[in-house]
């Protein structure tokens, strides 16, 4: 963990990080609801939550243009609510509902919008890796000049698909941005118990994908870095590699006893390093935001929250029929 | 106003847990993230966070209660400045308990009465003979000359004009953009050519063999098949996975597998196999049309095989339709892909016994043509299948539970299969011949079920 203060930024508008500060919050309080309707009994199943991450997609959304694409695993709320998903239809997938972005057949983890080019959702660890690169080849086939962001954990680094997709990625000059969320942790297994050598970022080396390291709790470290990797692709040159180092303050799911890291550890993070704080800091010391501004903005977003929460209570399960639909496409 | 704090459902299985410790008293501020109480789950003692600020009013359940329902109100909490007194709030809501749920509605209705039985082409369709690796190779390189989204994708397919030289002369034609030679990386070049073809593209991917895609089952499976289902219709993957399948000869247990039965167990996937050249050429051409991923099982036998295929441009063989290539009366053979070989020599040695056989090719086995199979056998009131597979969880399982349930009156002797023997590939000629389904095996059977 890239344990250093961040220094506050200078050359940020204020106008950006009030918008960094309300989609991060956006994501914090979501993901906070969410878990309050899984305990009661509303949301089932694996729930993973994204709780003090929320800098790495908001940081890489602020690099990224109209028409990129993103992908990413099962941990995936705050990658939707980041592209812009409509929180009600997050929030209704979650609790199974008609009016899920899946009409409530993919759940907490398989959940999509080609509208916003979100393409998952994927319960498999490290599946979303070639799935990306492959979202990648197909822009690069049509010469369309987009970007994919293809987030992948810590864990799921040590799969092989992983190396697989780096070859072919490099070999084919994809242009494809490896995100690698290091929270440190797969479910209870600290990386250093997984993981070989600590730098992920470096395991592109030897395919010739540049990598680099960066303060995930920092969304301007993290916005400057997705910037540099995208120019790296738009420009041809192939994929690039992000290792964010983060940190997720809640279980693994909601289902985790938390056995493997102390209690200390995560309130050091969530007092000395959290990205939600470091903007507010940024926004008050900068005079870009009062107290009061920042209140607004709170119960704004709490209104949002709540908003998609009632909708997801209220909208209906599907009907029984939707049990044998979308199972074959049709052909036009 | 004051909020109740309820016992959390800490597991997906959760419906009551022990609260073992409050870690907070009456009157103590909080906020959101701080542990308020251990409580004990049939898995694991767990910490249990604040979600909200606030400051606890009465504490309604004592710590070391046991079998506490998931949903009881456990606490109060109060707003900053509320009296410790203040009554809660009412119960929150009550907890959606999943509505009661009506029965699962039957499948739409898979088997309908009548029998397709139309001909493939129209008569008098003139015709040449042709490999099925000729007509292959024909149907791809007509599809990429249509739709410019096709590609090909596979270990060796491009320069070295493919393994067993079914993409021969496509690179030639179309370049190195749209026949693309990968890495041997069958688990990474599936997941990209399903991401592609989330992404817009129609891949065509080339499995050296089918032994090679369990390598890839993962993405074929859970990515490609899944998909459009997970995503509420939003996106699938439209894309072939083409490549032999089953057993060539002498190269052993790890190179010999018949793969028909795992992908047709799998909803989401259309299966292909077939027998012909102009089947294997209009149902490729079919499948590649086809906006749903399509499991197309070759076979390097039937590769040199030379049969009639139509002139014609633009022939297309429908999914879910079987060919019945001999007509008779007294016994069903129902086969697929090389199985035809033997299902068909069996019936011309039985009818020299004075036993006419009526053969059925599926060619699809995801859809399967039930109608087809079940009009011929109340005619016939028997039935034999016919596979190179291995024996539990065959097709002919499928089908011989099929016609019990469907045609249970019109049966004179059980439903027989005929397949591969339940013993991994042997290398030994001997043995191999032993393992393999034969002629005989299906000239036995059909013996038993008339009883001669
Ligand atoms: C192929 C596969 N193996 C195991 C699992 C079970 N599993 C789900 S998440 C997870 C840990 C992954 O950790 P990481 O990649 O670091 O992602 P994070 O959860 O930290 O975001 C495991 C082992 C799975 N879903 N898929
Ligand atoms: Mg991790």
């Amino acid at each position: 963990m890239a344990a250093k203060k961040p220094a506050a930024k200078t050359n940020v508008s204020g106008e950006e990080l009030q918008k960094f500060y309300r989609e991060m919050l956006l994501i914090r309080r979501f993901e906070e609801k969410a878990g309050q309707l899984y305990g009661m009994g509303l949301i089932g199943g694996f729930c993973h939550l994204y709780i003090g991450q929320e800098a790495v997609v908001v940081g890489l959304e602020a690099a990224a243009e109209e028409g990129d694409k993103r992908i990413t695993s099962y941990r995936d709320h705050g990658h939707m609510l980041a592209c812009g998903m409509d929180p009600n239809g997050v929030m209704a997938e979650l609790t199974g509902r008609e009016g899920g972005y899946s009409k409530g057949k993919g759940g907490s983890m398989h959940m999509f919008s080609k509208e916003k080019h979100f393409y998952g959702g994927h319960g498999i660890v490290g599946a979303q890796v070639p799935l990306g690169a492959g979202l990648a080849f197909a822009d690069k086939y049509k010469g369309n000049g987009r970007v994919t962001f293809t987030y992948f954990g810590d864990g799921a680094a040590n799969q092989g698909q992983v190396y697989e997709t780096f070859n072919m990625a490099a070999l084919w000059d994809l242009p494809v941005v490896f995100v690698i969320e290091n929270n440190q942790y797969a479910m209870g297994t600290a990386q250093q118990r997984s993981t070989s050598s600590p730098d992920i970022h470096t395991r592109g080396e030897s395919f010739g994908i540049p990598g680099e390291a960066v303060d995930g709790m920092d969304v301007l470290a993290v916005k400057d870095a997705g910037e540099r990797a995208v120019a790296h692709c738009r420009k041809g040159k192939g994929p690039y590699i992000l290792e964010v180092k983060t940190y997720r303050y809640r279980g693994h799911s909601m289902s985790d006893p938390a056995k493997y890291r102390t209690r200390e550890e995560v309130q050091k993070m969530r007092e000395e390093r959290d990205a939600i704080d470091h903007v507010r800091q940024l926004l008050i010391d900068g005079k870009h935001a009062s107290e009061e501004d920042l209140k607004a903005v709170d119960k704004e977003i709490k209104a949002i929250v709540s908003a998609s929460a009632d909708f997801a209570k209220e909208s209906p399960l599907p009907a029984a029929e939707e049990l044998w639909t979308d199972i074959y496409a049709e052909a036009t | 106003m004051a909020t109740e704090i309820l016992m959390p459902a800490l597991s997906p299985t959760m419906e009551e847990g022990t609260l073992a410790k409050w870690l907070v008293k009456e009157g103590d501020s909080v906020q959101s993230g701080d542990i308020l109480a251990e409580i004990e789950t049939d898995k694991a003692t767990m910490e249990f966070e604040a979600v909200d600020d606030g400051v606890i009013g009465h504490i309604l359940v004592p710590e070391g209660t046991e079998n506490v329902p998931v949903n009881t109100a456990i606490a109060t909490l109060l707003e900053d400045g509320e009296e410790a007194g203040a009554a809660p709030a009412p119960a929150a809501t009550p907890v959606a308990s999943a509505p009661a749920q009506a029965a699962a509605p039957a499948a739409p209705t898979e088997i309908v009465s009548q029998a397709d039985l139309t001909p493939d082409w129209p008569e008098g369709t003139p015709m040449k003979q042709q490999t099925v690796r000729e007509a292959l190779r024909d149907a791809m390189a007509e599809e990429m000359r249509g739709d410019e989204n096709v590609y090909l994708m596979g270990e060796e397919v491009a320069e070295y004009q493919g393994a067993y030289k079914v993409s021969q002369g496509l690179l030639d034609e179309f370049g190195s953009k749209r026949v693309i030679d990968t890495p041997i990386t069958e688990h990474g070049f599936a997941g990209i050519a399903v991401g592609a073809a989330f992404g817009g593209l129609k891949p065509v991917v080339e499995f050296m063999t089918f032994n090679f895609a369990m390598q890839a089952i993962d993405q074929i499976i859970n990515s490609a098949a899944k998909t459009l289902y997970m995503s509420g219709g939003q996106m699938g993957a439209p894309m072939v996975f083409r490549g032999p399948n089953g057993a060539a000869a002498r190269v052993g247990a790890q190179h010999s597998q018949d793969y028909a039965a795992w992908y047709a167990q799998i909803p989401g996937l259309k299966v292909v196999m077939p027998y012909s050249a102009a089947d294997a050429k209009g149902l490729l051409k079919s499948a590649i049309r086809d906006p749903n991923p399509v499991i197309f099982l070759e076979n390097e036998i039937l590769y040199g095989r030379s049969f009639d295929v139509p002139a014609m441009e633009d022939f297309t063989i429908p999914f879910g339709k079987a060919k019945i290539w001999r007509e008779g009366t007294d016994v069903t053979l129902v086969s697929f892909g090389i199985g035809m070989q033997y299902a068909l020599e069996a019936a011309e040695k039985l009818e020299e016994d004075g036993i006419s056989a009526e053969v059925i090719d599926l060619r699809t086995l995801r859809p399967i043509d039930y109608d087809t199979v079940l009009k011929s056998v109340m005619k016939t009131n028997r039935c034999v299948t016919v596979e190179e597979g291995w024996p539990v969880g065959s097709i002919g399982n499928h089908l011989a539970a099929t016609i019990m349930q469907k045609a249970f009156d019109y049966l004179d002797a059980p439903v027989l299969n005929c397949t591969g023997n339940d013993v991994p590939m042997p290398y030994a000629a001997n043995l191999e011949k032993l393992a393999l389904v034969t002629t005989n095996d299906v000239i036995v059977a059909v013996k038993e079920v008339t009883y001669r």
